[in-house]
């Protein structure tokens, strides 16, 4: 058994773990750090099949935001999961039938999937074959497909900004703190010494 | 191929994105002060994005490693588009000035809403197509709803939005289904794909890529947004929505189907046929029963859509030459009627009840003259240039031997006069209740210049004409 083996069984064991954990932990936070700890497993076992970019991303991009965004969300949304889980096990037998059928179904779809000879020589852009693959998108992505690299980031700027006129309101009146302003102050701006007579108050002596 | 070669044939698209991405800083960092600027700024890029379409070198030239085509077609429906983005812009200006909307992003989601267009009509493949859809889309969703303090724009805006995302995503299904059975989403490569005989995936994929394209131009059975998009949105977006975007994407649909689909046209034929028939026909009665006129409008240009797919249905040159002759008319009356529509405001509010026209002919002459023009035009009256639209697309279907949808077209049309003529009833002939604001110089001269072109298009209609014609064969 060489370590490629090793880390396929070790990766897909923890997986599968902590796949099960995401389900099954009482806390909510935990939940979606055992989603964190899979993503990783999943991202180790691509990098196993040779996918570098997909690992990559799915550790970017899965891992570092959107994770973090449900982490977010979790915590700021009183949702009671203690309530949403009863009758966990009384939905089980019937939870684990439908799962093992499903199970079944996609055994005899994919082993019976082939892909047609012909459409494997038709790719677009066939794959150069000494080049890892972050290389090969990369040497497309900007060179062939530059406009339409172009193109989609406009579709994003425009997202952006129409998220911005929808939602941002200006509050008049509102205080914000400014830093510059609070380090410019010197101590004549902020105390006044006041001599104040005996007996006849504050009001008097201004 | 140079890059300056490529610029060259690429440069109304460099100057908008580029502008755009400029005018976002000068926004951003001036803030909603300089929206005036922004947005003079805009209006000049259109301007300039539209003389560089009218000065491009002639050949046509594929682009950016097949992605990006450049040819007649392409700019003649560019000079269109950007046309009806320029007068909007020009229309919102004074519109956001007095609703206190006028914010910088305004003008720069229209340049980035025209870049998508652009995109979209001079797309050469399936993915180029979509980004270019999604482009245009995502600004316009933004823009229904860019008075958010009003419930009905904000309900337009999502409205639309959910709608369109759905329509995009039947746009994506059928793309794929198409880029397996084809192994490629080049234009050209599905036309070589399909050898004259399409499997059943390919018909499937077309389908499917027609009810996106559909919804965009909103043909009947994928209307349902129009009238509540068109009430609920400002009305210079409105104007906006009915002019610009069904421009680029009837020109999209043409270019798909005349050069990705020649093979399979009894395909797309009947599918093509039932969307006209049904959009004429539904323009024609559901406007008869309707008090707003942007709803009005709605329905008019739902009949409108139906009218120029008329042309598409043909299958040939000839009929693709009629739909570029219907569009360019459609957007001169389209955008002169709208002039009218904003220039209906009474003690400072704007008015959208048909009945709020009454007394015009006794108020206001010119308006009421044009206006009139306007109506007639668009219910296809000689000499008027809204005949000749639907002159060239129907002489197409007869030529195409279409002879029972020629007719139920000319029926449709027969119907649609009725609403049309009862506006021009209702301005000349009731009694009027308070007279009209003065309109701006900007909505007067917009009208005038649209009123003139309807009158005066049977005199002298050749560059209009040859233009289309010339466009039409680089598609064939």
């Amino acid at each position: 058994m060489g370590a490629v083996a090793v880390f396929f069984y070790v990766f897909a064991a923890v997986l599968v773990a902590s796949a099960f954990l995401v389900i099954s932990a009482k806390n909510p936070v935990h939940s979606v750090l055992f989603l964190i700890l899979a993503f990783v497993n999943a991202a180790g076992l691509f990098m196993l099949l040779g996918a570098e970019f997909l690992s990559l991303i799915l550790i970017v991009v899965y891992v570092g935001a959107v994770a973090v965004l449900f982490l977010f969300v979790v915590m700021m949304l009183d949702v009671d999961f203690a309530e949403l889980k009863q009758g966990f096990s009384q939905y089980l037998p019937v939870g684990a039938l439908i799962g093992l059928i499903v199970l079944i179904e996609l055994t005899l779809v994919v082993s019976g999937f082939v892909i047609t000879p012909v459409a494997l020589h038709q790719a677009a852009s066939p794959v150069a074959q000494d080049a890892n693959n972050v290389l090969a998108l990369g040497e497309v992505l900007y060179t062939q497909y530059f406009f339409l690299f172009q193109g989609a980031g406009f579709v994003l700027l425009t997202a952006m900004i129409g998220a911005i006129v929808l939602t941002l309101h200006h509050k008049p009146g509102l205080r914000r703190q400014n830093i510059a302003e609070q380090n410019a102050r010197t101590r004549e701006d902020a105390i006044d010494i006041v001599k104040v007579a005996s007996g006849k108050g504050l009001r008097a002596a201004e | 191929m140079s890059f300056s070669f490529q610029l060259a044939h690429a440069l109304p698209e460099a100057i908008l994105a580029i502008g755009a991405l400029a005018l976002v800083l000068v926004g951003a960092l001036g803030g909603q002060k300089k929206s005036w600027i922004v947005a003079e700024l805009s209006m000049a890029l259109l301007g300039a994005a539209l003389l560089a379409c009218l000065f491009q070198p002639k050949a046509s030239t594929i682009l950016f490693h097949g992605l990006f085509i450049d040819d007649a077609f392409a700019r003649f429906m560019k000079v269109l588009a950007l046309t009806g983005s320029l007068v909007s812009l020009l229309f919102s200006l004074e519109f956001l000035r007095v609703n206190k909307m006028d914010t910088f992003e305004f003008p720069v989601l229209i340049l980035l809403s025209s870049l998508g267009m652009m995109m979209l009509i001079s797309s050469n493949g399936l993915m180029s197509l979509y980004l270019g859809l999604e482009l245009m889309s995502l600004a316009l969703y933004v823009l229904a709803a860019f008075q958010r303090d009003n419930s009905k724009a904000s309900e337009a805006g999502l409205k639309y939005f959910v709608l369109g995302a759905l329509s995009s995503g039947m746009l994506l299904y059928g793309a794929s289904l198409i880029y397996g059975f084809a192994g490629t989403v080049t234009y050209t490569g599905i036309a070589a794909a399909i050898h004259g005989t399409a499997s059943i995936g390919i018909i499937f994929g077309l389908v499917f890529l027609m009810t996106g394209l559909a919804f965009k131009m909103s043909i009947v059975p994928f209307h349902m947004w129009t009238p509540d998009v068109y009430e609920g949105a400002p009305t210079p977006i409105t104007a906006f929505f009915a002019s610009a975007p069904k421009i680029a994407a009837v020109a999209v649909t043409l270019r798909v189907v005349s050069i990705a689909f020649p093979g399979i046209v009894p395909q797309w034929q009947q599918i093509v046929v039932f969307m006209s028939v049904a959009s004429m026909a539904l323009g024609a009665f559901a406007a008869i029963g309707q008090t707003n006129i942007k709803r009005l409008m709605a329905y008019s240009s739902i009949g409108h859509m139906g009218f120029a797919l008329v042309g598409l249905s043909a299958g040939t040159q000839q009929g693709v030459e009629g739909v570029m002759i219907y569009m360019s008319i459609y957007l001169v009356m389209t955008l002169g009627t709208f002039a009218a529509i904003l220039s209906m405001r009474a003690n400072g509010q704007p008015v959208e009840n048909i009945s709020d026209l009454a007394g015009l002919g006794k108020a206001n002459k010119p308006m009421a003259f044009f206006l009139a023009m306007m109506m007639l035009s668009l219910a296809g009256i000689p000499p008027l240039a809204g005949f000749f639209a639907k002159w060239y697309v129907f002489v197409a279907a007869v030529h195409a031997k279409l002879y029972l949808m020629a007719v139920l077209g000319v029926l449709a049309s027969a119907v649609a006069a009725f609403y049309y003529l009862r506006i021009v009833k209702i301005i000349y002939f009731d009694e009027g209740g308070p007279a009209f604001d003065p309109a701006s110089r900007t909505l007067r001269t917009v009208l005038a210049v649209a009123g003139v072109f309807v009158l005066a298009f049977w005199f002298y209609p050749a560059p209009v004409v040859q233009a289309a014609s010339l466009a039409a064969k680089s598609l064939f």
